[in-house]
């Protein structure tokens, strides 16, 4: 007679096997780790940040360094006006990280919303919204985000704004899709002739069963958010100065002079963006097998 | 599959529409009007009013759609605020650089995805395959600014290899072949981080094409015959493993034109991205949405192109 505790968790639902499965993929629990790690610095950076990122940063015997290089008082040198990079760059991760979230999660919801609806109903509805999200995904992403960010004054809202409501076509395809094919399950049809309600039967049975794939599009969304970011704030258009992104950041760096002989000014930034966007591609794809397992890769 | 194709024509057709629609909408929902630009603030508000109605300024939204699209359709896309020319001859003018650049980049990523791509199939996990793996993950996750920037650095500034920027060297004034190989030395940087990105993205899509259809039965049979491993990936899995490429070359026109964006910008290429750039900038509205709609019926050509020649590689496309 087996016991209890020598029974294998085989029997355990799907939460714990997705679990099992991304721990075996290396690369994304790194890129999780090195996430959580930008993450927490983000999170703690008025601490961490060795000086005030707005301020001019005073050195060691009272001098102010513009433009100056990495030292020990400045671990990553000053910008042009006066300013600590590593301290900007901690400010800017928050920023950064912040804006790519919220909006991603803008753009899942809108997108989550209209395809449930869309794919629920069928017919004229789906109809209509299908091809208004088709219509507004034939326009280049970054074409419209840019035009539509010089209606307003550039802040953070507007950025957070237009990039979340610009991105939700991925995210209503696949939630459509998914609705689409729950539809036809018997649990939803039995729930409808117990008598659920539409929106019952959407937020309860629908949209959770819906959510392995929204997941994975989330983090991707993430990612894209924070490359949108940067290149909006690169251009001028996103985040302005003096609060730091990592986007503009970089844009210090659009002069040739600045690019050849201050590389402390872009390569930080840069490099911060990579590892960070880097790290939740990891994170997607392995979320994407551990959720979808694929019989053989 | 002549049906066929008129049938997509016609979707094209309408999703055209509401393309113009939204940005139609979108102009009319950007601040300040005409109006406003052209005309000498000190003119009384009631000169103002009148001149608005002769226009057609007033006209409920649907009314100055319609004209909108007739104007269009004449060839006339209105006149810039920030230089007063037309917008047509405008954007017309810096279309041939961007074509030049997206063209070119465009080829580069199609031989080297498809290449990589079924290269690496071929070998699943090993060394190659990690590699070009790793770098497409590195590919897509790097901004293309920075590539630009990082590329400048190391290939124009400190090995001096290739300019910094431009379309040619204008001051050399070349002609004939030096001209030709001018601008080639000019392509390369910009071409390079561009195809840096688009490659990355294909070419995982092209390797989970062609594992595909390595794994189905028909390679089985022909490998159990004793073809040559070879042949097997070139005359059998990589023609059937082109029909999703073909997809995704229809989905690559859009974004190769929002990485020409950043690119132009940061290489002063003088070329439609760079030129939304400036308007956006300038809040030249008119130009704005001039390229955003070209942009939006080359994206449209661009999937139109891809279905059909789906279609005809595919027959079981056209019957459906």
């Amino acid at each position: 007679m087996t016991t209890a505790a020598a029974v294998p968790s085989v029997t355990a639902g799907p939460g714990p096997r997705a679990w099992r499965r991304f721990r075996r993929h290396r690369l994304a629990v790194t890129g999780a780790a090195v996430l959580a790690l930008m993450a927490l610095a983000a999170v703690l950076a008025p601490w961490l940040a060795p000086h005030d990122p707005y301020d001019l940063a005073v050195g060691p015997s009272g001098e102010i360094a513009f433009a100056a290089p990495p030292s020990l008082a400045f671990p990553l040198g000053t910008d042009s006006v006066g300013r600590d990079v590593l301290s900007r760059l901690l400010y800017g991760g928050r920023v950064s990280l912040t804006i790519g979230l919220v909006a991603a999660l803008v753009a899942i919801s809108v997108g989550s919303l209209l395809g449930v609806v869309a794919g629920y109903y069928g017919r004229g509805v789906d109809r209509v919204v299908s091809r208004f999200a088709d219509a507004v995904s034939t326009f280049p992403a970054l074409f419209l985000i840019l035009t539509v960010s010089s209606f307003v004054a550039p802040s953070i809202v507007n950025v957070i704004v237009i990039i979340g409501f610009l991105s939700w076509m991925p995210s209503f395809r696949l939630m459509r899709a998914e609705v689409l094919k729950l539809r036809e399950t018997d649990f939803v049809e039995a729930a409808t002739a117990v008598g659920a309600g539409d929106v019952r039967v959407m937020s309860r049975h629908l949209v959770p069963n819906a959510l392995g794939p929204i997941v994975v599009q989330a983090t991707l969304g993430v990612a894209e958010a924070v490359l949108t970011e940067s290149a909006l704030s690169f251009l001028g258009l996103g985040v302005q100065p003096p609060i730091a992104s990592w986007g503009n950041m970089l844009a210090d760096a659009r002069s040739i002079t600045v690019l050849q002989s201050q590389p402390w000014l872009w390569l930080p930034p840069g490099v911060a963006i990579f590892l960070a966007v880097l790290s939740i591609n990891f994170l997607g794809d392995g979320l994407r097998d551990a959720l979808n397992p694929r019989a053989g890769r | 599959m002549l049906p066929f194709v008129l049938n997509r024509v016609a979707q094209g057709a309408v999703i055209l529409v509401l393309v113009s629609f939204v940005a139609f909408g979108i102009s009319v929902a950007a601040p300040g009007n005409a109006m406003q630009t052209f005309i000498d603030p000190n003119v009384p508000p009631e000169q103002l009013r009148a001149a608005e109605a002769r226009l057609g300024l007033d006209q409920p939204f649907y009314v100055q759609y319609v004209r909108w699209v007739g104007e269009v359709a004449r060839g006339n896309l209105g006149y810039s605020f920030r230089t007063g020319r037309p917008v047509a001859a405008f954007v017309g003018s810096r279309i041939g650089p961007t074509f030049l650049l997206m063209g070119t980049a465009f080829a580069v990523t199609l031989v080297l995805a498809l290449w990589l791509g079924t290269a690496t199939a071929a070998r699943p996990y090993s060394a190659l395959d990690y590699g070009v793996t790793g770098a497409a993950f590195a590919g897509i996750s790097v901004p293309s600014f920075f590539t630009a920037m990082a590329l400048i650095y190391v290939f124009a500034l400190r090995l001096g290899w290739f300019p910094t920027s431009g379309l040619e060297d204008y001051a050399a004034g070349h002609t004939g072949i030096a001209l030709f190989l001018d601008r080639l030395r000019h392509l390369v940087l910009p071409v390079t981080v561009l195809v840096l990105t688009g490659a990355a993205e294909l070419v995982r899509h092209v390797r989970s094409a062609v594992l595909e259809e390595l794994g189905q039965d028909y390679v089985r049979t022909a490998r159990s015959k004793g073809v040559s491993e070879r042949a097997v990936l070139r005359r059998h899995a990589l023609r059937n493993s082109l029909l999703p490429v073909i997809t995704l070359v229809g989905v690559a026109l859009p974004r190769l034109l929002a990485g020409s964006v950043i690119t132009e910008t940061v290489f002063a290429w003088p070329g439609m991205g760079r030129l939304l750039v400036e308007s956006v900038f300038a809040r030249d509205y008119p130009v704005a949405m001039a390229i955003n709609m070209l942009a939006a019926v080359l994206v449209l050509a661009g999937s139109l192109l891809a279905d059909v020649l789906y279609a005809a590689v595919d027959p079981r496309v056209r019957y459906s």
